[in-house]
């Protein structure tokens, strides 16, 4: 069984996580151009490799980020965004 | 045993003739260079070679013909799609899947059964009903049907799926069928050999050569080779593929699991769908039930399969077929689907001149192998978007003008 580690509540299996897509800074709404905006909303960078990630522990709605590797599939660490380095 | 299969026991020398030619070198340049030794690139070979009649082309696969997602679906074939882009698109690939076994002097199995995508809500009638009269208005078979038409044709299904997701109706559509999917590959590379295209398994893409906002050629693990055009097939690999030329896309990358059951009585004739239940079932001619699943839930570039995801979909399964919780799982694989955010295709050209894109096929790509290698061709040729696929450009995301197909595209969303 594939694990998580959650900031707040432990290692718990993968099943109770969600998956909330990669941490990006969006651009402010009321100055980005219509060609930022789009590339904001559509946009990945999606080649494999090591990214920052929301995730969500499902029972405790605890969001917090995750670091993984996302070709081998593992996770490097997790941690609470307001502890953000 | 039959006797054309002794020749093989005792012949010194292999009896029939290879599919296809192996070349040990590349050649220093070609006219068309594609990336990606899929269905949709070998079919886009065949294509060129023979309606186009240009042959100086090479298909570059990093590892064997097919062995991609090609081999990796559930052989779907339809067109009851949601967008008239759509459609059209499907219903003329469906065309070409009607005459390929003959095209090829191959037998591709290809198997008309008829397809029900199943209803267990009234919000998901009322998308099939939507489906139904977009698909009749362009001449497409699809219908609504009620439950009774779904028992007849599928008689050991639980019409109420164990009371909890009843079974409203159903969008029937007479053309859906299955083909071997692996025969597809060899018959596209095959009729590509033969007319003249060089195909180069184990052959590795490591970067792209530009000069001018222009592709001036590829190169490879065998070597560099010098290309005015170049087409990029490579389903899940696409990312990387553009990450080298720094064109950006929408495209991300989810695996997509399958799985196979033994085999057993043939008792199930037309292909099932439940998008509430996630779960699409066809028996395949040898009775094993070939069964697919939504997407994996979080992005990631290999093709493991997960415990998570047959327990998920047998649980599914036995609330249509309950009788079937003896029958054994035999095999499971996965694919890199490279989902885009309108659940429609990308195709076309690219803001790098002589670089075209074949790509964006998700979950929903083997079924366009013939009508995406025709297109592509066209669209290399004349070097402007066919008339099918103008609604899947790539900068359909930047002008906000998206294909809206997430209702049609695949299951579990």
């Amino acid at each position: 069984m594939k694990l998580m580690t959650c900031p707040i509540n432990g290692t718990r299996p993968i099943a109770e996580f969600s998956y909330g897509g990669a941490l990006r800074v969006m651009p402010d709404p009321d100055t980005a151009s219509d060609a930022e905006w789009s590339d904001y909303v559509f946009n990945r960078d999606n080649a494999p490799g090591i990214k920052r990630e929301w995730w969500r522990h499902i029972p405790s709605n605890t969001w917090f980020i995750a670091e993984r590797d996302t070709q081998k599939d593992v996770v490097l660490r997790t941690w609470l965004h307001e502890e953000d380095d | 045993m039959p006797w054309r299969l002794l020749r093989f026991a005792f012949s010194q020398k292999h009896p029939e003739p290879r599919m296809f030619a192996r070349h040990e070198k590349l050649k220093p340049a070609y006219d068309v260079v594609i990336i990606g030794g899929g269905g949709h690139g070998l079919a886009a070979a065949y294509y060129l070679a023979r309606e186009h009649g240009v042959t100086n082309v090479c298909v570059l696969e990093k590892g064997y013909i097919g062995g991609g997602n090609t081999g990796r679906n559930t052989t779907i074939i339809r067109s009851n799609y949601l967008t008239p882009e759509g459609v059209q698109f499907y219903d003329a690939s469906v065309k070409l899947w009607q005459d390929l076994s003959a095209d090829f002097d191959l037998n591709l199995f290809y198997a008309n059964r008829g397809h029900f995508t199943l209803a267990h809500t009234d919000a998901s009638l009322r998308t099939m009903r939507w489906r139904a009269e977009v698909n009749k208005h362009y001449g497409v078979d699809s219908e609504l049907v009620g439950p009774e038409a779904v028992k007849k044709a599928a008689p050991m299904i639980d019409i109420d799926c164990g009371g909890h997701a009843p079974i409203l109706g159903a969008l029937y559509h007479a053309p859906g069928s299955v083909a071997r999917h692996d025969a597809v590959a060899w018959g596209y590379g095959r009729g590509a050999d033969r007319r003249g295209v060089e195909i180069h398994q184990k052959t590795e893409v490591l970067g792209i050569d530009t000069a001018g906002g222009k592709v001036k050629g590829v190169h490879t693990s065998k070597g560099h080779v010098a290309a005015p055009k170049v087409l990029c097939a490579v389903a899940g690999f696409t990312p990387r593929i553009l990450k080298m030329l720094e064109i950006p896309s929408p495209i991300y990358i989810h695996p997509l699991q399958a799985m196979v059951s033994e085999p057993v009585k043939p008792f199930l004739d037309p292909i099932l769908v439940s998008g509430s239940l996630h779960v699409y079932i066809s028996q395949s001619a040898r009775g094993e039930l070939v069964m697919g699943a939504s997407l994996d839930p979080y992005e990631a570039h290999s093709t493991r399969s997960s415990l998570e995801f047959v327990e998920g979909l047998t649980a599914e399964m036995l609330n249509m077929f309950p009788f079937l919780s003896n029958v054994r799982v035999m095999r499971q694989w996965a694919g890199m689907a490279d989902m885009t955010p309108d659940f429609a295709p990308i195709m076309g050209k690219t803001p790098l001149e002589g670089f075209y894109l074949d790509s964006g096929w998700g979950t929903w790509g083997f079924k366009a192998t013939p009508v995406a290698g025709k297109t592509m061709a066209h669209t290399l040729i004349h070097d402007t978007p066919h008339p099918l696929i103008t609604g899947f450009a790539l900068d359909r995301f930047r002008n906000y003008a998206l294909t809206g197909e997430k209702g049609a595209a695949s299951v579990g969303h």
